[in-house]
Parts: structure tokens; C-alpha cells; sequence
């Protein structure tokens, strides 16, 4: 109990440091920590649905873009606080749609249907622009200074870990372990799989389509193919992955380094930003498939036996 | 209308051969290739490329790429996906492994293509002449496309049927754990299923290539095609893959006919829901093998 105490107390420092930050470093560094609390919010997020289901989406970037495209095209009619529920609500009707018609089928119908999903939109977006109201790509106009996305998104990242952490300790928590280990099992306990998969999901996409939705104001102008651009759900992935999806801090841990690499990356090397990007995808596919966190676990644990045999 | 039918057919028929090659990847590698599409269309690159640079015609340019396409599968797999294959004896997450590693491919090859061609849209004039079938105006190349689509379907159609080879083969997609017991080598042959997968986007690339206008960042339209016309005809199911890809042709072509073609893929889209909520494991009754 003193521990828990203890380890919201360190919580609490940090994020208050955190907040305390973009008063010490100029525009670029706050430019910096913007982008990287909203990969930690991405990631995090990604991590609560597909860490424990195994279900590997990869329409990351359709909600963000959800969230994204609704900001520009609401935000000179409505104030801001109801863009923002009114583009939550969106994608979670969207995430409900694309839940309700694969998740109760088995994981690669899942996979496949977000596969091609923010592409859909992006289509559907652009066909919609181009033939009914005739404008594509919009202007944001917000009176948001940098430092308040920044916050916002550093709340939502400390809301989406703390919901990771709530989940992990309740009984839906539970019920999805024994589903990621074995479906037949937790058919038989009694857990509703569907069920606790669709909440889940929907959370999940909820969240992303926030963290779009909060960073529109940065690009003053909004176009399908700046919002729905597919390396973002390609980041998200590889940065949960590097963490560790079924760690709660994991894919926090994976984004930092990830996005100052990626930055350094496509101010160095524009051009063969996604061949290298590719590769170590791959590379941490095959050399630490469960995430460093559970890397250096097994290795910590190898150690110890080592120890205590010699 | 038989216009539109016909150019639907013609459509398909590509559609059914692309399609064709991914189901022998996922049914029989067990390899779910997300970098299918980039395949293809990096196909349609060097097609693009021997036709304009050195005045190969694109049926001569599939004798050369074919083998080549087959080449680069076989060492895919045996680079890539057999460390998978190996990996997932034990932890059982060869389908989750696979969509990861070919997701990351899937970047690698768009970004090789678009580092050597560039993000704009790309075509050649080939056999650009109409002729006229049944009443409808048809490219020649379009017809030339759907020839050889024939042709290579129908023969990969018999070697998987007719010979002992091929039968080899199928029985891997009905049971990957019992065809050891009677003498195949799994993985030799979900090597080779694999190449022959990659050689099939190949030939789908070359044919889209004489028709189409495409750029390095399509391919996860056609990886999302071939996707959903798989599942149609139910996972590993040849005759299955050919009917549903026929079917998209002419639906796509009627909903950019009579609708606007900036909604075909959500035409796919609305295609894909149905059957999912409809027939999950296909239009054709139990899926093989799964």
C-alpha cells in the first residue's frame, strides 16, 4: 500500500515537472516534447487494446485523422471544447463499426479491416470535399498557443496510463490476460470476449482520435493527405513494440527514444526516411519480440537463476 | 452496360490472378503479406522500366520478371519468414509475426520506390487501340491483360489440381500437421507456394502496368483488394479467390460507371462488411484448411 502511495507521489513530481518544462526550453524544445507526449499518448493507447488482445491494429492513423480532419472543419463553428467531444464521439462510432463487424471473428479480420481503413477515409474524405462542398484541405485558425496543446496532451497521457494501470487491476483486466493466452479458456470461465475486446477498442481509438484532434491547431492547414498520412500508425506500432505492449510504462519508454530518432532521421535523412524507418521495424521484430521491458526482465531473471545455482 | 460489363470482366480478371497468389501465401505459407500490393506494383515499375528504357514489350518484359519475382520470394522467405516459422514452433505467433515483419517490409520496398521513381503518377502506351467486343470498345491491352491472366490462372489452376505436385500443395492448406506424416517437406513446399505467390503479384503488376496509371504508394490498395477477394472465396480456396475477384472487377467498374470512381474502394469496402457480418469464412462454404 505505502508503495502504491509512493509511486503516485513519484507520478505526481513527474508530471508536474513535465508541466513545468516548456517555461525552461524555447519554442523548438517545446515543438519537441509536444510531439513526443503525443506519440507517448499514441502508443500508450495502441498498447491498452492491442497489448493484451494481440490484436495488432493498424488503423492508428484513421482515427487520428478522424480527429484531426473534424477539428478543421468545426473549429471556426463551434468552441473548442465541443469540437473536441464531438471528434471523440466520431471515432467512437467509427471504432464501434469496425469492432462490431470483425472483433467477434478471429484476429486477421481485424488486422485486415484496419489495414486499409485510414485509407478508406481518406478517400472517402476527399471524395466528399472535392464533390459536395468543393474545397479540399482547410485552414485552423485556433487562438491555441503551443504550450497549452502541449498540457493537454500531457494530461491525456497521464489519463491513458492511468487507465492502463486502473484496467490492469480490475477484473477486466484479468479477464483480458486470460484471453490473450488462451480464448478457449476464457470462453469457458465465462468472460464475454466480444465484449470486453469491443470496450476496449473503443477506449483505445477514443483516445487516439483525441490526441488528433488536440495537435490540429499546430498545422494551421489541414489537407486528407497531411492528416491520414499511414506513417503515423507505422511510428505507433514500432514504438509500442519496442517498449513492450503488455508493460504499462512500455510504450511510453519506446516512444522517447523512437521520436527523437525520427527526427533526427527525416531532418537528416528526408528521402530514405522509410527504408531505414522499415528495416528496424523488422529488426525489432526479430530480435525482441515482446518489447525490451520484457527483454531485460528475462535477462534479469536468467541472471538471478545464474546466481543463485553458482 | 455490356460495356461496363465486359471492362468489369477484363478487371476482374486481374483482380482474380493477384488475388490467386495471395491466397497461396496466407494458405499454405501461412504468411500474411501486407507487402503484397508493394510487390506488385514494384512489378509495374520494372515493367515501366524495361518498356521505356529499353524497348521490351511488356509480354517479353514478364519472361523476364517472372523468374525474377520468384527469386526474390524464395529468398524472402528463406531470410525473413522461415527465422519466423522456426521462432513460432514454440510460441504459436507465426500469424501476428508475419503481419509485423511485412508491415515493416511493406515501408522498405515503398520507400526503395519512391527513392528511385519518385511519388508521381506513372504509364506507358502500349497496345493502346480499342477493339470491338460484343459492341463494347475495349483496349487491346486491357484484352491482352485479361489473355494472359487466363492463361496463367488456368495453368497454376491445373498444376495445383492435376498434378502430384501441386496436390502436394493443397494438402498443406487442409492440414499443415499431417502432411509430414506422409512424406512432404512443409517447409520446402511453403517456400515454394510462397515464391509462386510473389511471382503471381508480379505478373499482376506487369498487366496492371499496360493499363492503369499507378505511383509507389498504391500498393495497400491492391494488398486490400486481394485481401478481401480472399476472404470472399474463403482462405486457400482457389476457385473461390477467381469467382470473388471477378465479381470486385465488375462491381468496381459499376460503381465507377455509375457512381463516381473516387468510391471504389469503398464500394470494396462495403463488399468486405457484408461478407463479414454475412458469410465469415466466404461465399463458398468452409474455408480450407483453417
Amino acid at each position: 500500500m505505502t508503495r502504491t502511495i509512493l509511486g503516485f507521489a513519484l507520478v505526481a513530481l513527474g508530471l508536474a515537472a513535465l508541466a513545468w518544462l516548456p517555461t525552461q526550453v524555447g519554442a523548438y524544445g517545446v515543438g519537441l516534447l509536444l510531439g513526443m507526449t503525443g506519440y507517448v499518448v499514441l502508443a500508450s493507447a495502441w498498447a491498452l487494446f492491442s497489448g493484451p488482445t494481440r490484436y495488432v491494429s493498424l488503423a492508428t492513423v484513421a482515427f487520428f485523422g478522424i480527429g484531426a480532419y473534424t477539428v478543421a472543419v468545426l473549429s471556426e463553428t463551434l468552441p473548442y471544447w465541443a469540437v473536441l467531444l464531438v471528434a471523440a464521439g466520431i471515432g467512437l462510432a467509427v471504432a464501434l463499426v469496425v469492432g462490431l463487424a470483425t472483433l467477434r471473428l478471429a484476429g486477421v479480420y481485424f488486422v485486415i479491416f484496419t489495414f486499409g481503413l485510414a485509407e478508406l477515409i481518406r478517400q472517402l474524405v476527399t471524395w466528399y470535399e472535392v464533390n459536395v462542398t468543393g474545397t479540399l484541405g482547410r485552414y485552423i485558425f485556433l487562438p491555441i498557443s503551443p504550450e497549452q496543446i502541449y498540457w493537454q496532451l500531457l494530461a491525456l497521457a497521464a489519463l491513458t496510463i492511468g487507465i492502463g494501470w486502473l484496467i490492469a487491476r480490475s477484473r477486466l483486466g484479468l479477464a483480458l490476460k486470460v484471453i490473450g493466452d488462451d480464448e478457449t479458456v476464457a470462453a469457458h470461465t465465462g468472460i464475454d470476449i466480444s465484449g470486453v475486446k469491443l470496450a476496449l477498442f473503443a477506449v483505445s481509438a477514443t483516445i487516439i482520435t483525441l490526441v488528433g484532434a488536440i495537435q490540429a491547431p499546430r498545422w494551421t492547414y489541414v489537407e486528407p493527405s497531411i492528416v491520414f498520412n499511414p506513417t503515423i500508425s507505422f511510428l505507433t506500432l514500432i514504438m509500442a513494440l519496442l517498449g513492450g505492449a503488455n508493460r504499462l510504462w512500455g510504450p511510453a519508454l519506446g516512444a522517447i527514444p523512437l521520436f527523437l530518432l525520427f527526427e533526427w532521421l527525416s531532418a537528416n535523412f528526408p528521402s530514405h526516411y522509410s527504408i531505414i524507418l522499415g528495416l528496424m521495424f523488422i529488426a525489432i521484430v526479430f530480435v525482441v519480440p515482446r518489447g525490451v521491458l520484457a527483454g531485460v526482465e528475462d535477462l534479469w531473471k536468467r541472471l538471478r537463476r545464474k546466481g543463485e545455482a553458482a | 452496360m455490356l460495356s461496363t460489363l465486359i471492362t468489369g470482366l477484363v478487371l476482374g480478371g486481374t483482380y482474380a490472378l493477384v488475388a490467386m497468389g495471395l491466397t497461396l501465401q496466407y494458405g499454405i505459407s501461412r504468411i500474411m503479406n501486407l507487402a503484397y500490393g508493394e510487390t506488385l506494383i514494384f512489378a509495374a515499375f520494372a515493367a515501366f522500366l524495361l518498356f521505356t528504357t529499353f524497348g521490351i514489350n511488356p509480354i517479353l518484359g514478364l519472361v523476364i520478371i517472372l523468374p525474377v519475382a520468384f527469386a526474390v520470394g524464395y529468398v524472402i522467405y528463406g531470410v525473413m519468414m522461415q527465422p519466423l516459422v522456426t521462432r513460432s514452433k514454440k510460441s504459436g505467433t507465426l500469424e501476428v509475426d508475419s503481419i509485423l515483419a511485412t508491415f515493416g517490409l511493406l515501408f522498405v520496398i515503398q520507400g526503395v520506390m519512391l527513392v528511385a521513381f519518385g511519388s508521381n503518377y506513372t504509364s506507358y502506351n502500349y497496345l493502346n487501340v480499342g477493339i470491338n467486343v460484343l459492341g463494347a470498345n475495349i483496349a487491346a491491352n486491357r484484352l491482352l491483360a485479361f489473355a494472359l491472366a487466363v492463361i496463367i490462372g488456368a495453368t497454376l489452376f491445373y498444376v495445383l489440381t492435376r498434378t502430384r505436385w501441386g496436390t502436394t500443395i493443397r494438402a498443406i492448406a487442409v492440414n499443415p500437421n499431417a502432411a509430414p506424416l506422409v512424406g512432404i517437406d512443409v517447409n520446402r513446399t511453403a517456400r515454394f507456394a510462397f515464391a509462386l505467390g510473389t511471382m503471381l503479384a508480379a505478373s499482376g503488376g506487369v498487366m496492371i502496368s499496360m493499363y492503369q496509371t499507378f505511383n509507389a504508394s498504391m500498393g495497400v490498395v491492391f494488398t486490400m483488394k486481394a485481401l478481401v477477394i480472399v476472404i470472399m472465396g474463403g482462405l486457400g480456396n482457389l476457385m473461390g479467390a477467381l469467382v470473388a475477384g471477378l465479381l470486385l472487377g465488375v462491381v468496381e467498374t459499376l460503381v465507377a460507371t455509375y457512381v463516381d470512381p473516387g468510391l471504389t474502394l469503398a464500394a470494396t469496402y462495403l463488399i468486405f462488411l457484408a461478407v463479414l457480418l454475412w458469410k465469415p469464412a466466404g461465399l463458398f462454404g468452409k474455408a480450407a484448411g483453417r
